[in-house]
């Protein structure tokens, strides 16, 4: 009898593994989202935890309070957004983002706990809010808004690119056919990719590789004529070049990629919380309002100066459950949304330069744009 | 006088053969040899002088040699380093400990690893990290080792409490690095803070000491009578021996997950190392399984006819020669399951190569740089791994398995 039932195991038991390894590899399925559902719903059940741990849906915030730090999805490996000092400090575009919640809530950007995602697991663990805020390079596209959780604000507007040698004779993408492209497998940079050639009727080769500093390697090796993959990636490679200017980065842009924070489905008043934070920053630097001077502008004669750092009116604290000054506090830790970007990516930046662009606020002729504070 | 010393030069050994001589039996012993010997030599030497070329004038070791908190302890905080001194100045004193009792192979570690320490000590460079706080801290650990050997070889101190001395320094270090919710002198720092050789070493140490006794259980479990126990056995392990450890990771780090409540979350380092002992415990099962089969039917019945339990049996007659003949097996096992530990890289734990491709990816510049890196990588874990290998050999030896190596 039982060693009828084993087969009958093994082939359950494989069958949830070979899942599990589909959920890990691309985006999740519809089931994955299902089984989160069901097991929230059982929690009080089977848990043998104490009971204030409770809040699996609706209480976000009331864990990170209690928790007394964010939890913050990011990385550790990609210059400019997400990346180690030589201490071993989480530093980086996207990890000021989630210092600057933490600097709301509780008045400190260290009170922040990185916890370095893959692209295979970000998603997951934003579904099962293991962490509070995925700040971590993510395109949002709508599949991922309806799965994983809710989308804040655009806080970078990237796009895929084109890298060639500026000696290579070419001029525009009309030359390109029957070149060699170096490319990271299995991503969409490579879909995107096959899309365009396909799309313009044109020929090409691919050089695959599956870590992103063996395809910049090849190209510099001369192995292919043309790498691909958001410009802002580009942008980096090429100013570790040995000679960058000996490459040019192309106009065109293939794809957009708004790379945008997100928090867990469930917790309205988080989710308001991280976009007022994301607002703040945007309208900190259109009010002129920077680290440096955030103290004295709080005697400002500009009402909305004052709204924004909580000195006059009510921008909506009450009800978020934060101080008046939760704003103003996140400004004087990381700075407004311009003094971020050149931390690291201005012309002094500590990653390496690249210009504004569609990431310049919309009065500069960009695309950043946030509600206004009051 | 003359011939009383020629007397005494004949009495004496074979010399053993000198370098002309051992050129001649092992380079030049027959023509073809001979020119084999000639031909190849000029490429052995082309292809050393070139590899030493590159390595100390063309190489740029910037991005090893900058960071060397990073790759040992990764993001763990600077002002609580403290803490994971003194266990590695506990393990040191261990060290030199083992050394004074045993000696041997023991002894060649605890002075190579002196050696690096004074080394490390005296480099006459300008670091950042280098500080003269922390030079003192790497000789003080030398004396500490001396100290250990002193003790080890005065003090007659039974073998059972060295060795439970080594199983406990892993236990309070891991409570000692993760701290107290409550505590000041000791604050938490989050498992995510932890990386480098540290967590490579926590995982790989973890895994063979959890995975080893769940190996031996699962063993037994299929030999058994019980057809509950022999079926759940089974399929364990050859579900998991049918499954690359990728699988598993990403099964533990993102499926469980998904089944457990928010609150009642494992730690994310938890769950990989409950990946990498299980994927390591159905391994080993399956080699101590095989030290049961080669223990011959006569030792057990024999037992039993000297009245012996069951269990006394299994304990003190059938698994002892059975690990003794499977040592090899378990051993490279465990090598293997210290190289496998790199794997975790994929769920986001930044172990001593996910820091290193940190490095390479947080600077642009680096990016040029990943082939010193990869190789200094590379070095560092052949290192570890060839000690291990060396152990088991001086361990088979001491059991007096036989040994074709």
């Amino acid at each position: 009898m039982t060693k009828r039932l084993i087969p009958v195991f093994a082939l359950l038991i494989v069958l949830v593994l070979v899942l599990s390894a589909c959920g890990g590899g691309a985006a999740p399925e519809g089931q994955t989202v299902v089984e989160t559902v069901v097991v929230t719903v059982e929690v009080p059940a089977e848990g043998g935890e104490p009971a204030a741990a409770a809040p699996a849906e609706g209480g976000i915030l009331a864990r990170v309070l209690d928790r007394g730090y964010v939890v913050c999805g990011g990385r550790t490996d990609l210059a400019g957004f997400g990346m180690l000092d030589e201490n071993g400090r989480n530093v980086g575009f996207d990890i000021d983002f989630c210092r600057a919640v933490a600097a709301a809530v509780f008045n400190d950007p260290e009170a922040v706990e990185v916890v370095p995602l893959t692209a295979a697991d970000r998603g997951p663990a934003l579904q099962t809010a293991e962490v509070d805020i995925l700040s971590r390079n993510v395109t949002w596209t709508s599949s991922r808004d309806a799965q994983w959780g809710n989308f804040t604000t655009i806080m970078f507007y990237d796009g895929q690119g084109f890298m060639i040698r500026k000696d290579s004779g070419i001029t525009s993408t009309d030359e390109f056919d029957g070149a060699t492209v170096c490319v990271t497998s299995g991503t969409t940079t490579e879909q995107n990719l096959s899309d365009f050639f396909r799309q313009n009727g044109m020929e090409y080769e691919a050089v695959i590789f599956e870590e992103s500093a063996a395809v910049y390697g090849a190209y510099e090796d001369a192995r292919c004529d043309i790498t691909t993959s958001d410009k802002s990636q580009l942008a980096s490679v090429r100013s570790g070049f040995a000679d960058p200017d000996a490459h040019i980065i192309l106009d065109i842009t293939i794809s957009k990629e708004p790379l945008t924070p997100a928090v867990p489905h469930g917790d309205d008043t988080w989710f308001d919380i991280v976009k007022v934070v994301s607002y703040a920053l945007i309208n900190a630097e259109e009010l002129g309002i920077t680290q440096a001077n955030v103290e004295d502008m709080k005697s400002s004669d500009n009402i909305n100066v004052l709204r924004l750092l909580g000195e006059e009116g009510d921008w909506g604290y009450t009800d978020l459950g934060l101080e008046p000054d939760a704003l103003a506090n996140a400004i004087a830790a990381v700075g407004n949304y311009g003094e971020i970007y050149d931390r690291y990516m201005g012309p002094n930046g500590i990653s390496f330069t690249l210009p504004r662009g569609p990431n310049n606020l919309w009065t500069n002729g960009g695309l950043i744009y946030a509600p206004p504070i009051k | 006088m003359a011939s009383s010393e020629l007397e005494q030069e004949e009495i004496r050994p074979p010399q053993p053969p000198g370098f002309l001589q051992w050129i001649r039996e092992n380079l030049f012993s027959s023509i073809f040899n001979s020119v084999l010997t000639v031909v190849l030599l000029p490429v052995v030497v082309f292809i050393i002088y070139q590899v030493l070329v590159w390595v100390l004038f063309q190489a740029n070791w910037k991005a090893v040699t900058q960071f060397p908190l990073l790759y040992t302890v990764g993001q763990y905080p600077r002002d609580q380093l403290w803490r994971v001194g003194f266990i590695f100045s506990g393990m040191i004193l261990m060290l030199g400990i083992s050394w004074g009792r045993w000696g041997g192979l023991l002894r060649s570690i605890t002075l190579a690893a002196g050696g690096l320490l004074l080394v490390v000590a005296i480099l006459p460079v300008q670091h950042a990290e280098l500080t003269l706080n922390m030079r003192l801290y790497l000789v003080s650990n030398i004396a500490l080792a001396l100290v250990g050997y002193l003790i080890g070889k005065k003090i007659p101190i039974k073998s059972y409490l060295i060795f439970a001395a080594w199983f406990l320094i892993p236990i309070i270090g891991v409570i000692l690095l993760a701290g107290f919710e409550s505590s000041t002198l000791i604050p938490p720092v989050q498992t995510t803070q932890w990386g480098g050789l540290l967590v490579t070493f926590l995982l790989a140490a973890g895994g063979i000491v959890l995975s080893f006794p769940l190996g031996v259980a699962l063993a037994f479990g299929r030999r058994s009578s019980l057809p509950v126990v022999s079926a759940f056995s089974t399929v364990f392990i050859e579900v998991i021996r049918g499954v690359p450890l990728v699988t598993i990771l990403f099964m533990f780090s993102i499926i469980l997950a998904l089944f457990l409540p928010a609150e009642s979350r494992i730690d994310r380092l938890v769950r990989a190392l409950m990946a990498v002992t299980v994927f390591s415990a159905a391994y080993s099962a399956e080699n101590v399984r095989g030290g049961l089969q080669s223990v011959p039917l006569g030792q057990i019945e024999a037992a039993k006819a000297l009245g012996m339990s069951n269990f006394k049996t299994t304990i003190f007659i059938v698994l002892p020669q059975a690990l003794r003949a499977v040592l090899p097996a378990i051993v490279g096992q465990f090598i293997s399951l210290f190289k496998d530990t790199t794997l975790v890289v994929i769920i986001g734990i930044n172990d001593f190569l996910g820091i290193g491709r940190s490095i390479i990816n947080s600077d642009p510049e680096f990016v040029q740089l990943r082939t010193e890196v990869y190789l200094f990588m590379a070095l560092v874990y052949w290192i570890f791994s060839y000690l291990m290998s060396l152990a088991s050999r001086r361990i088979e030896s001491a059991m007096g398995v036989e040994s074709n190596l």
